[in-house]
């Protein structure tokens, strides 16, 4: 069902937790479908200093949660907004078409931490 | 490995497979045959009918070989629909079946039947006076699951033939998940049919049986060259049959040393389980299965639960979305008042036989580190914060 990228991923994931000192934070998903994701960064410069994550979620959410803070690390703010949901999966090998939407929420969560971060909302 | 997921299948017994091969290649024949290889399938065929009706207080004749529960089920609901709907269009089931009667009910619907689903309680035991009430002369049909496959909720199946014999209606019951674990006598439960699956009791798979009281109006499904009494047609699955009637009867007499043993180790399980916390059991504390033990962790999901479980060398299920084709957590969790968020963060262990004290306390050391790994990892430590 999983590709090995996105077992390695979930058993491995990387940059797990929630950043100490964060400057933003993006929230998205719902208990109530069984994935949320909270994506921690810390920007200097205008670049993803730091990145962090904390997810509850399938295996997908997982991986996908830990795939984007390899993909948005050290980037620009602008090119970090830029990341997609396909950009995720496909840096996992894919992902199995019904966890597309309902899982892959990172970059959604990504997109809002860097806007919450431009309106200096820090919550 | 160490499997712990019995209710979504079992192997095949030792015995039931030796029992089983010589039907596939020496003695292979066509239980229609008038020959000495067809006398001795049909030989077989009977004798695997006769060790199955004994399981259930039955008489032989009263016993339809099918490919298995879901045919089970939709033969019985169907089958009575078909036959009986000069009499009414009425039929009462349960929210918490198996998605083969719920389905199946649910396509009569389209053509023009009525359905009643009945709540249950949060233990999922429905409401007998409800029941009771629901009954309709026009009802032909109460198909009431014995024990859930999911929380391993038993019914109180002698009180529910009680109600529904004082009425018109036939009664059916999918007793699928309970039949050698628990004792089945259809003249005590008064039920009119009753499914069995073999894959369930350490039989083969794509074989099981609709046992139908003498004199019940049903109609078949599959026609043909008039097989099974001429209410299931089609050349019998000798090997299949033979074996299930071989696991129906060492599943029975073994039954009451196995299920002792396996209850004192799901209530081991679950004592030590529950000193995790934010975990608490679904289904009922005594009415249910000895094999079943039901969670819910809050604030982790399921599926990740069972993958690391597997990563770790346990195998079990969940109720959870992520891990269903519909992306709805279980119907039945919902049914017994679950909030979605905690359905989506249930596990099932399923012991069978051949899981060992052993077994059981690896799954006590490993669960509780994969539960607070995933809290670890969670937004949610105490409550679901904003989305309380
Ligand atoms: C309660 C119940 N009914 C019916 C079925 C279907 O049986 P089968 O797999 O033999 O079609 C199952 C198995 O999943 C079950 O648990």
């Amino acid at each position: 069902m999983y590709s090995q990228k996105v077992i390695d991923h979930f058993m491995n994931p990387r940059n797990k937790g929630k950043l100490k000192d964060y400057d933003a934070v993006g929230k998205v998903g719902n208990p109530v479908c069984g994935d949320v994701m909270y994506i921690y960064i810390k920007v200097k410069d205008n670049r993803i200093e730091d990145i962090g994550w904390e997810t509850m979620g399938c295996a997908a959410a997982i991986a996908t949660s830990s795939m984007i803070t390899e993909l948005a690390k050290g980037k620009t703010l602008e090119e970090a907004e830029k990341i997609t949901k396909k950009d995720i999966a496909d840096a996992l090998d894919g992902l199995p078409p019904i966890k597309m939407h309902c899982s892959n929420l990172a970059a959604d969560g990504l997109k809002k931490a860097i806007e919450n971060y431009k309106n200096g909302v820090k919550k | 490995m160490i499997y712990m997921d019995h209710s979504a299948t079992t192997p095949v017994d030792k015995r039931v497979l030796e029992f089983m091969l010589p039907y596939f290649d020496k003695k292979y024949g066509n239980a229609s045959s008038l020959h000495s290889m067809g006398q001795e399938a049909k030989k077989a065929l009977e004798e695997a009918r006769e060790k199955i009706a004994k399981v259930i207080n039955a008489d032989p004749s009263e016993i339809y070989f099918t490919s298995g529960g879901t045919e089970s089920n939709n033969f019985a609901i169907k089958g009575i629909a078909f036959a009986n709907k000069d009499k009414g269009k009425h039929i009462i089931t349960t929210k918490i079946e198996h998605d083969c009667v719920l389905n199946t009910c649910k396509w009569l619907e389209k053509i023009g039947f009525e359905v009643t689903y009945l709540d249950v309680d949060r233990y999922g035991l429905i409401d007998s006076g409800v029941l009771e009430a629901s009954l309709r002369d026009d009802t032909i049909l109460v198909s009431i699951m014995h024990a859930n496959n999911e929380i391993g909720t038993i019914q109180d199946m002698e009180e529910i033939g009680k109600i529904v014999g004082e009425s018109n209606a036939y009664l059916h019951t999918d007793a699928v998940q309970s039949v050698t674990k628990i004792p089945i006598d259809v003249k005590k439960m008064n039920v009119d049919m009753l499914s069995i699956s073999s894959h369930k009791i350490f039989g083969p798979k794509g074989v099981g049986c609709l046992y139908i009281r003498k004199g019940v109006k049903i109609d078949p499904l599959m026609h043909g060259g008039g097989h099974e009494g001429g209410l299931r047609s089609g050349t019998e699955n000798i090997a299949g049959i033979a074996g299930f009637g071989e696991a129906m009867k060492i599943g029975e007499e073994e039954r009451p040393r196995t299920m002792p043993r396996l209850e004192k180790l799901r209530d081991k399980i679950i004592d030590n389980v529950l000193k995790i916390d934010n975990t608490f059991l679904n289904g009922h504390p005594k009415k249910r299965l000895p094999i079943n033990a039901n969670f819910s962790f809050r604030f982790i999901e399921g599926e990740s639960l069972v993958l690391l479980l597997d990563s770790r060398g346990i195998e079990a299920s969940t109720g959870s979305a992520c891990s269903s084709k519909s992306l709805e957590p279980s119907h039945v969790l919902l049914a017994i008042g679950l909030k979605p968020e905690d359905a989506h963060g249930s596990l099932r262990i399923t012991l069978g036989k051949d899981n060992t004290e052993k077994d059981v306390d690896y799954l006590l050391k490993v669960l509780p580190e994969i539960v607070s790994e995933l809290r670890e990892m969670s937004p949610f430590k105490k409550d679901y914060g904003e989305f309380e």
